[in-house]
This record gives C-alpha cells, structure tokens and sequence, in this order.
C-alpha cells in the first residue's frame, strides 16, 4: 500500500481494529483522568479522621469540685463542664449550633448568650432565645474513681436536651 | 557584494541580529499595514480582533468594565507574588508574617493594600460587568457561551476572594470564614461532609489554612488566565462586542469597521492607566484592615461574613438556613446560567435595557424592590413569626417554604403583571423580574453591612 491508498482507508472506513484502538486509547484517558480525581479527592480529605478514632480524654478533676447547679470553663478542651441542680454531670461544646461562634456562660443571667446573632442557652444546652436551631453538642462524660474525665474526640449532635445525655455519680 | 547599500544590509551589528530575530516586524508601525500586522503577529494581541465595529468604542457602551477586571487581575498577581515572598501559611506564624511584612518590608503595607483593595474593586467590578452585559444584551447569540464563560470566571473571582480572606489569621478573617463555612453545614444530608472537606478537617486550623493557600495562590489563578484567555478569544470570534443600537434600528448586519490599533488599544491604555492611579491613591490612603491575631475562643460581636456573602447571611436571618444558603442560590445560580437560553420573543442584542418599554418596566421594578425589601426586613424583624403563628408547622415549612412560595407568587404576579401593562414581548418582563432580584439582593447586602450592629440588632450606620 502506497501512503496515499493507507490515508484513504483512514478517513473512508475505519477498520473495527482501528476503531477498537481508537476506544482503548479513549478508556485508557477516561481512566487516568478517575485516577488523578480520585488522588485529588484523597488529598483533600479531612485529615482529622486519625485522631478521631483515637480517644482524647481530658481529665475534668475530682466529682466534689463542680458545686451542683455550676458552670466551669475548660478553654483547652474547648467546652464547658456543668453540673446540674441534681448533681449530674453535661460536657458542653462551647461551639454555638447557629454559625459557630464560641459562646461565653453569663454567670449574672444563669445563660450562654451568643455574641454573633444573640442566640442563648441554658444550662442543660437547650435553646432559649433563637436562631440557634438545636441545643449545644455535648461530649461523653466518664466518671472513674471519682474523677469526672471527657472524652473529646466527637462531639455528639442533639436536637435538644435529653436526661440520658446526663452522667452521674 | 558589490553595491554599497547591499553592503551595510549584510553588516549589521550582533546586537541588532538578536533583536531582529525577537521582533521579527515594525515595533513602531508607520502605517495601517504596519499596525494591522503587529496585532496579528504580537501573541497577546493576536486574542484581540484585528478590526472592530466603530460604533462599539463608545465608552458609554461598555465602560471598559472587562478590561478593567483585567487590569485588576493584572494588579493582584502582581503584588500577590511579592506577598508570597514574606507570608507563611501556618496557623503559628500567619499573622506574625502579615505584622513583619507591614513593618519592617519596603512599601509591604501599601503592596498588601493595594492586593487588599484591588481584590474588593474587583468583585464590584466584574459584577458591574455583568450588569452591563445583560443590559446592553451582550449574551443573545452568538455570544451565549461567552456568557456561562464569565459566569465561571465570577464564581473564581468569588472563591478566590474567600480564600485570601482567611490568610491574615486576625480576628476578622477567622470568624468571617468560620461563619461561612458553617453556613456551609446546612446543605441537607452532604453539609457535614462538606464543611469538612472545605475545612480540612472538623474545625478552622492548619489544614484549612493549607488548602486555602494552595487554592489562593495556585489552583484559583491558573483557571482564572485559562478562563480570561477563553473569554477574550470568544470576543474576538463574536468580532467584537455587541454592536449598540437604538430602540427602532434593525441589528446593522454590516457596521462600518475600524482598526483595533490604535482605536481600541489606546482608549483601553488610558482606562487601564487611571484605574491603576486611582487603586495606587486609595491605597496609599487607605490601609487594608487588620485585626488582632484569631482567637478561637472569642467571636467578636457582631461577627460578619465577608461583604459579598452578607446578603446571604441576612437572607439567613430571615428565612430557615436550608432556603437561604442552598435553595435560593442554587435558584439564582441557574436562572444566571440559563439567562441566555430562555426563548425569547423578540431579538433585543444591542438595544440598551431592550425598548423604551423595556427601560420603563426596569424602573418600576426597581422601584418596587426599592420599596418592598426594606419594608420586608422591618415587618419580619418585629411581626411576623410564622412559626409562633402556626405552632405545628415544622420550620422548614413555616420559616422556609411558606415565605419561599409567597416570594415566588409575588415575582410571578410581579412578571404576570409587567408583560400585561408595559411589556411588548417576554423580554421586558423577565428584564424587569431581573432587575428586581437584583435590586433586592444589593438591599439585603447594604443592610447586613451597614445597618446590622451588635447581635445582629437593627441599628442606623453612624451607630454601628
Ligand atoms: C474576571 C472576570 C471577567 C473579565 C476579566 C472579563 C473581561 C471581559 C472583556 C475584556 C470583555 C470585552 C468587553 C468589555 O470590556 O466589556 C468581556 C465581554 C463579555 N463578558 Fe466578560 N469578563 C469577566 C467576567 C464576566 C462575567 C461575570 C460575565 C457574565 C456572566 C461576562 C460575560 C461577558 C460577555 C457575554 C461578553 C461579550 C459581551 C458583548 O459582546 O457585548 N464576563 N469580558
Ligand atoms: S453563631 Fe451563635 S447565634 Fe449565630
């Protein structure tokens, strides 16, 4: 076959064997480019994931320091301890459920107000002023010994307050 | 070689041989040839038409609001370059970076205004751009694709301001981003998945900082040039842009033609020129602002999103969060995308705000948004409480639906209405339901930037 008679056959009917390469060529980029998303995705990926399954533990201090109806920051753990009038123990997220924002206790009003769009709280996490849509996320309290410990690695979400999330002596 | 002349055309210096191999044509052009040859064979102007129709250099057509948005990208990679040089991407050391770079670096303050001022011009701008395009009808065919082009390059110009606002590390980026992205977890169902991805990582720290500066400085400008080259290069193939025209002139099939050197070049030179005076004055004014370093365990009151997303977040004091950062934007987002698909009645290109109809109907529109939003954040700030109303309603409907369907009915009576009394085809109707929500959205975003005080309270300006 002359040049010419092969650029012929090439433009006029492929042949099933030229079509079939021409496929493989098409899958084998289809492929390689699932491959490159899939590294990117991989990269991206929430990097915490490995502590998570790890358990952080922060050891709160003895039951008999927390007065019953309390509040104590723990700004390393990033929450707060409350101790409830019936003596059971509640870890707080001191994150707000509207947008994020950390919320202080205001000792004076017995409530966590919070700044950015004024949401409150009340000691149990239950919303009482909007828009915060859920009460605050709480962590698992342990009780060892008579050390209040809590476990921060996940905070658990909550639509509101509930008497089982309490821990108690 | 014999002839004297022969002789000094074979002897020319090596220095000369090396710039004639360069520039291989006329550097100063002596006549058209000379010019139309430059622009042809110059590889950044070869993306500008060679000619273009005389009646589109007008200054009013277009306001060199495009090529101002170039200039500024120009500005921004420009001085973001220099600021790389000193910044350090770590949650330890941003903010102290920032702090050395204002103070002990030659014109580091003025070069960190100049990328921090340049980079809000810019939204405004090219949301200008966009305006003006609509109006002028610049995305009827053949440009459509050219608008979805610039519809990608907003979003860039969106996300690549986002990303730069959490590289200080002081108080202001640090909430602004944990506010957004928060807004970010009420996507229904992926919304943790998101935040987390978007975050790397359950909370704002050394990952979200990571993926932002590579986002910032890397992924987000390389699609930006790509974007801008593809955007100038379909200009080129539409040849030009839409040629204006009044209400009664037939589109001009055959516009007289001029040549883009020097016409064009040189009015875009001096836009360019002022433009970049006017950024290096308000810069050396103006400082960009800069808080105390981000303190994790204090939100400042009130804590704001950044000024592009506010409307949103104001959207968010009003209706439940599912409508507000996912329903509504996604609606707006596709009604941008098929604004040059919808069937039209008549062909408007060119015609600016369509007819005398069409300009009338604009105004009422704006108007009524004028009016009808503000009364609606004040009426729904002290009175209306659908959920109080209607106790066994589940949020979403009370706060998300039933003020969503009474929107909706109103735009629909709004555009019913219009194309009844004042429109001549669909065109000004939906022109005027356009005008409206964008009237309406710049009304969300001023109140939530200068009317929202501590707690989110209504308050008046001076009392911020
Ligand atoms: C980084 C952002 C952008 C840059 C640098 C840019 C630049 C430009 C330039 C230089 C032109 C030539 C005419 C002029 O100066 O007005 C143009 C035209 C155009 N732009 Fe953009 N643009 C951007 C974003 C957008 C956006 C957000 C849209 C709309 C969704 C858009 C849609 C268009 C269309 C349809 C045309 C052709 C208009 C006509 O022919 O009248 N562009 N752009
Ligand atoms: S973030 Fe707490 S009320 Fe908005």
């Amino acid at each position: 076959m002359t040049d010419r008679e092969t650029l012929k056959a090439d433009t006029e009917s492929p042949s099933s064997r030229r079509r079939f390469i021409w496929g493989l060529w098409l899958g084998l980029g289809g492929v390689a480019l699932l491959e490159y998303a899939w590294l990117i995705a991989d990269f991206l990926r929430p990097r915490k994931k490995l502590a998570d399954a790890v358990e952080a533990i922060v050891v709160a201090g003895p039951v008999e320091r927390f007065e019953p109806d309390s509040v104590t920051p723990f700004p390393q753990g990033k929450f707060y301890l409350a101790r409830l009038e019936d003596g059971g123990f509640l870890a707080l997220s001191r994150e707000c459920t509207h947008l994020g924002c950390t919320v202080p206790w205001i000792a004076d009003e017995g409530r966590f107000v919070c700044p950015c769009h004024s949401s409150a709280f009340d000691i149990r996490g239950d919303v009482i002023d909007p828009p915060a849509p859920r009460a605050l996320d709480y962590y698992a309290v342990r009780i060892e010994n008579k050390i209040v410990k809590v476990d921060v690695s996940r905070p658990i979400k909550r639509p509101a307050f509930d008497w089982d999330q309490v821990t108690r002596v | 070689m014999t002839d004297g002349e022969g002789r000094t055309e074979e002897r020319v210096g090596f220095l000369t041989r090396v710039w004639r191999s360069i520039v291989r044509g006329p550097v100063v052009p002596r006549d058209d040839r000379d010019r139309k040859w430059i622009v042809v064979n110059n590889l950044i102007l070869h993306l500008r038409p060679l000619q273009l129709p005389a009646k589109t250099l007008r200054y009013t057509h277009t306001f060199g609001l495009g090529g101002m948005s170039l200039v500024l990208f120009l500005l921004l990679a420009a001085t973001g370059i220099l600021l790389m040089f000193v910044y350090e991407p770590t949650p330890e050391r941003a903010y102290g970076s920032i702090l050395t770079l204002q103070n002990e670096v030659l014109f580091g303050k003025l070069v960190r205004s100049i990328h921090h001022w340049s980079a809000n011009f810019l939204i405004a701008i090219v949301a200008l751009h966009l305006l003006r395009v609509y109006f002028t009808g610049g995305y009827v065919a053949p440009r459509q694709f050219n608008w979805v082009i610039g519809l990608f390059l907003l979003f860039c110009v969106l996300a690549s301001n986002f990303t730069g606002y959490l590289m200080p590390w002081d108080q202001l980026s640090y909430w602004a981003i944990t506010i957004s992205t928060s807004m970010i977890g009420y996507v229904p169902l992926a919304g943790d998945w998101l935040q987390r991805v978007v975050r790397g990582g359950p909370e704002i720290g050394s990952a979200t900082l990571i993926n932002f500066y590579t986002l910032h400085t890397t992924i987000i400008p390389v699609t930006l040039v790509l974007l801008m080259a593809w955007h100038f290069w379909r200009v080129r193939k539409a040849h030009g842009v839409v040629v204006p025209r009044g209400a009664d002139e037939e589109p001009d099939e055959k516009p007289e033609r001029v040549l883009t050197l020097p016409n064009l070049l040189l009015r875009e030179f001096v836009v360019a020129t002022v433009l970049v005076a006017f950024v290096m004055v308000f810069s050396v004014f103006v400082n960009a602002p800069l808080d105390e370093a981000a303190n994790p365990g204090m939100s400042p009151n009130p804590a704001k999103a950044p000024w592009y997303f506010v409307g949103i977040q104001e959207l968010l004091l009003h209706v439940h969060p599912l409508f507000a950062v996912l329903i509504v934007p996604l609606l707006v987002a596709v009604a941008l995308f098929l604004i040059p698909y919808l069937r039209y009645e008549k062909d408007t290109s060119g015609i600016f705000l369509m007819s005398r109809e069409g300009r009338r109907s604009a105004a009422i529109a704006a108007a009524a948004a004028l009016v009808v939003t503000p009364v609606y954040i004040l009426i729904d700030e002290w009175w209306i409480d659908f959920g109080g109303w209607l106790p066994g309603l589940a949020p979403v409907i009370g706060n998300g639906l039933l003020p969503a369907a009474i929107g909706a009915a109103a735009l629909l009576t709004f555009y019913a209405f219009i194309k009844k009394r004042f429109a001549v085809a669909n065109n000004e109707a939906i022109q005027a339901s356009f005008v409206f929500l964008a009237v309406a959205f710049t009304i969300l975003t001023v109140t939530g930037v200068w009317f929202r005080g501590s707690g989110m309270a209504l308050v008046w300006p001076w009392n911020l």
